[in-house]
């Protein structure tokens, strides 16, 4: 970190399309002039710089697919070493599981980003409640 | 631009549908960002300074556990900050950074005293769902007030 008061913020990219992947979305951070560092990972792309530049390229880039590239601030720049498993002796990152499973529902908000517009929710369907332990316990004895 | 307090408050998913419908999203990862990068913090990754205890002291009693407390002098400065709340209930992800359970509770507890425009959904597990759970916050978000800073 230099010792000016740069306001310098990290943020994490993430590419749930069909139509970017996430090294398409690096090269396009790679083609902007901004100073900035990036850093590809498995799930999209890590942002780093001054927050002008990087707000910058973060739009750009959703730009790409508004629907589909969800970004959000990130604490820890990567590779900070009381984050980055290289110097933790490895397993996931502190916030990993998280993310991971925030991903695995990205398509489902992604679509429903796509069909805002034309979504009705009086046509809304009810979704079945939680089956209570009780009744689940009735369902395994009745089938033994 | 309003404040919006996200639960969970380091959420991908809010802290994206917040920026997206035009305002600011008041998440656990700005704060973050800002204890690592405080010049005069002694010993990382401990990032505790000795004001941290106090300011927690505001929102959790001194019997209650110190990582409430350490939890809440991050979340509670967020509340107070707040202009409006989004909660959302029944994340099954609720562990990690976030699995504090009785910090969550006490979270959202105080985000419900608070007198602001709240708005409370459950986390979607269908495509359905995930319609209505989109359909909703983007409703919230642009029935707040949305005009530029002032400043």
């Amino acid at each position: 970190m230099s010792g000016e008061d740069v306001d310098e913020i990290t943020k994490i990219v993430v590419i749930d399309s069909e139509s970017v992947l996430p090294s398409d979305a690096a090269m396009k951070i790679y083609e902007s002039d901004v100073d900035i560092t990036i850093k590809e990972t498995c799930f999209g792309t890590m942002v780093t710089g001054p927050r002008d530049s990087v707000e910058k390229v973060v739009a750009e880039v959703r730009a790409l697919d508004p629907n589909h590239v969800f970004v959000k601030q990130r604490g820890f720049p990567p590779g900070d070493e009381r984050r980055c498993r290289a110097s933790r002796g490895g397993g996931p990152r502190p916030g990993f599981h998280y993310l991971r499973t925030e991903v695995a529902s990205l398509p489902i908000i992604s679509r429903a980003l796509d069909e805002y517009e034309t979504y009705n929710p009086s046509e809304k369907e009810e979704s079945p409640d939680k089956i209570s332990p009780s009744k689940l316990k009735d369902i395994i004895e009745s089938e033994l | 631009m309003a404040k919006i307090f996200i639960y969970p408050t380091n959420s991908l998913i809010l802290s994206d549908l917040v920026e997206r419908f035009g305002h600011k999203p008041l998440a656990m990862m700005e704060k973050i960002r800002e204890k690592i990068t405080t010049v005069g913090i002694d010993s990382p990754p401990i990032n505790i300074t000795p004001e941290d205890p106090k300011l927690g002291l505001k929102y959790a009693a001194v019997e209650v556990p110190a990582g409430v407390r350490g939890r809440m002098s991050i979340v509670g400065p967020l509340i107070d900050e707040a202009e409006a709340a989004i909660i959302v209930l029944d994340s099954a992800s609720a562990f990690g950074c976030m699995g504090c359970a009785r910090t969550n509770e006490l979270t959202k507890f105080l985000a419900r005293q608070k007198d602001i425009p709240r708005l409370e959904v459950k986390y979607p597990r269908t495509e359905e769902e995930g319609k209505d759970f989109v359909y909703q916050i983007a409703e919230f978000l642009n029935s707040l007030p949305n005009e530029e800073d002032e400043e």
